[in-house]
């Protein structure tokens, strides 16, 4: 009896796995079939073609929508990791006037819908003659509360002594940051790079608000634009432009499932 | 002291003026704008409570607000049930627990946009996938994003579809508290794995049934490029959003100060929601 449970349990696991990875694969499949293909069950096509993938990238600037998101998306990982660091350790470790002040609005921030400042956000853009350009799409960006949270609580736990002995040999802050606290937060980083990485590279109404030059968008932003826009012409193309988007996602994904994980189910959690 | 505060304020520096630069002046902006007729072209002028008039008696908003109900009424028990069930399903020794895990929480990596245009070729009514399969099994084809009646609930389905995976990591984190000699305690009492799961595992997580509601809630109010790539709203506007309106005022009517009312009156709804979620659940928890 008990072996007859554990048989129904793996079997509805993978029918439960199944509903999640099978239409990933119908999309791949799609996007291989001719026309007349189109929306058969079969996931292996009868007559593969790459016609979709170059109507596709004939049609619209998907290679520079790519570079464009992988740049946004770099800096502002690059910028929430060095000057999230920079805030996480002077609230974890530096006493200061306004600390608690600075900590409690933090805090704060995560309780603010986005939709809240949109508006505003978007005018100050405009006001600033910020749009298409990429400042509009990186400065809001550039610091995120929740990765200072996370990066303080991780800052918090490390031996008042190893920044001790630091001092005592002469090392500004700016380098016990550096190179005494970032080689042991590794894991840490990691997981602030994830999420922020990937908040960025997914992120679409803000850019759809922001950018109206469809040589700056960005890779989710143009898959919409070219979807709702009618360039795409059929499924088989609109699905071949969102594999741009999904192929190097799901790489990563497979390599390093557990960061991401962790990652986005603990940012989400915090935020 | 004196070094230690100058650099703590160095370090601290960009962080607070980015706040008061991209969270401080937009929140009391956004506040000042409710009071402002403005196209951004034109200077603004002054509107008085004519915003908040007209989105009382904006049709178009409260549909949109009526909507999120039924996302809402749809999407979140099915949320809870699926996570639930696939978390507890996971909380044993299992070979492929990773993969298992893995493949849940695949949709959440992916991008809405990218899951929007996805689930438009599965609901696809002719060569959909969704129909396809029906059609394989002897089901009639169904007209998911065409018609009025199931346009919400196949993107209310979607939504669960693509977030479950990270409730169930609510879940299973919530699980791992819940001590084994407590559950095998109630086993030895003679209670089924039903009861125990009623009276003993369910009790103790309502702490994350409580995140998982409001964090579903505020995911449905925030509702905007599913609608936007899939439905554009209709079919006889069943599918718009609030913050598909919000877009719309701002992108295409250049109505700045309607559609910061708009986000203004969103933030309140979502506040007063939550609040009221956490009341109705504190209490229980209490108990």
């Amino acid at each position: 009896m008990r072996t007859l449970r554990r048989v129904a349990l793996y079997a509805g696991l993978t029918l439960a796995a199944l509903t999640f990875i099978y239409p990933f694969l119908w999309m791949a499949a799609t996007t291989l079939k001719p026309p007349f293909e189109v929306g058969t069950l079969a996931l292996i096509p009868e007559r593969p073609t790459l016609d979709n993938y170059r109507t596709m990238w004939a049609r619209a600037p998907f290679g520079r929508a790519l570079l464009n998101s992988a740049l946004v998306a770099t800096t502002i990982t690059a910028a929430v990791l060095v000057l999230g660091s920079m805030t996480a350790y002077a609230m974890a470790r530096l006493r200061f006037r306004g600390r608690p002040v600075l900590q409690a609005v933090t805090l704060g921030v995560l309780l603010v819908p986005g939709q809240l400042t949109l508006i505003p956000l978007y005018t100050l853009i405009v006001q600033l003659g910020w749009i298409d350009t990429y400042a509009a799409l990186v400065v809001p960006y550039l610091l995120n509360a929740t990765a200072i949270l996370m990066l303080r609580q991780f800052f918090v736990q490390i031996p008042q002594s190893l920044i001790d002995s630091a001092r005592m040999d002469g090392m500004g802050e700016l380098r016990i940051l550096f190179t005494i606290f970032w080689p042991l937060a590794k894991p840490a980083l990691a997981i602030v790079a994830i999420f922020t990485f990937m908040g960025s590279w997914n992120e679409v109404l803000w850019p759809l608000l922001v950018v109206r030059d469809q040589r700056l968008m960005t890779l989710p932003q143009l898959l919409t634009v070219f979807a709702l826009g009618g360039g795409a012409g059929s499924m088989g193309v609109s699905l071949a432009s969102a594999m741009v988007l999904v192929v190097p996602v799901v790489v990563a994904y497979v390599f390093l499932q557990r960061y991401f994980i962790e990652s986005m189910a603990g940012a989400g959690i915090k935020g | 002291m004196r070094a230690e505060e100058r650099s703590g304020w160095l370090l601290a520096m960009p962080y607070a003026v980015f706040l008061l630069a991209f969270v401080a002046y937009p929140i009391v902006f956004a506040v000042v704008l409710v009071f402002l007729h403005w196209d951004l072209v034109t200077s603004p002028s002054f509107a008085g409570l004519d915003n908040v008039r007209l989105l009382t008696h904006d049709g178009r908003f409260w549909r949109a607000v009526g909507n999120t109900f039924v996302f809402l009424a749809i999407h979140i028990p099915l949320q809870i049930v699926s996570a639930l069930a696939l978390a507890v399903a996971l909380n044993r020794r299992l070979a492929f627990r990773a993969f298992w895990r893995a493949a849940f929480f695949l949709p959440v990596v992916i991008s809405g946009a990218v899951v929007a245009v996805l689930w438009n070729a599965l609901y696809a009514t002719d060569v959909g996938l969704i129909n396809r399969l029906l059609v394989r099994v002897g089901l009639a084809p169904v007209a998911w994003l065409t018609d009025p009646r199931t346009a919400m609930p196949a993107i209310a389905a979607m939504v669960t579809w693509k977030n479950v995976g990270f409730y169930v990591i609510i879940y299973l984190a919530g699980l791992q508290y819940i001590p084994r000699s407590a559950q095998e305690a109630i086993e030895l009492e003679g209670a089924t794995a039903w009861q125990r799961f009623r009276h003993l595992t369910l009790p103790l997580l309502l702490p994350q049934t409580i995140l998982v509601l409001t964090l579903s809630t505020i995911n449905g109010f925030q509702l905007f490029i599913e609608p936007y790539v899939m439905t554009g709203g209709g079919p006889l506007r069943r599918t718009y959003s609030i913050v598909l309106y919000l877009y719309t005022n701002a992108f295409f009517y250049q109505k700045m100060g309607y559609a910061a009312t708009i986000g203004v009156a969103l933030a309140l709804m979502i506040g007063g929601v939550v609040a009221i979620q956490r009341r109705l659940l504190g209490s229980a928890e209490a108990r």
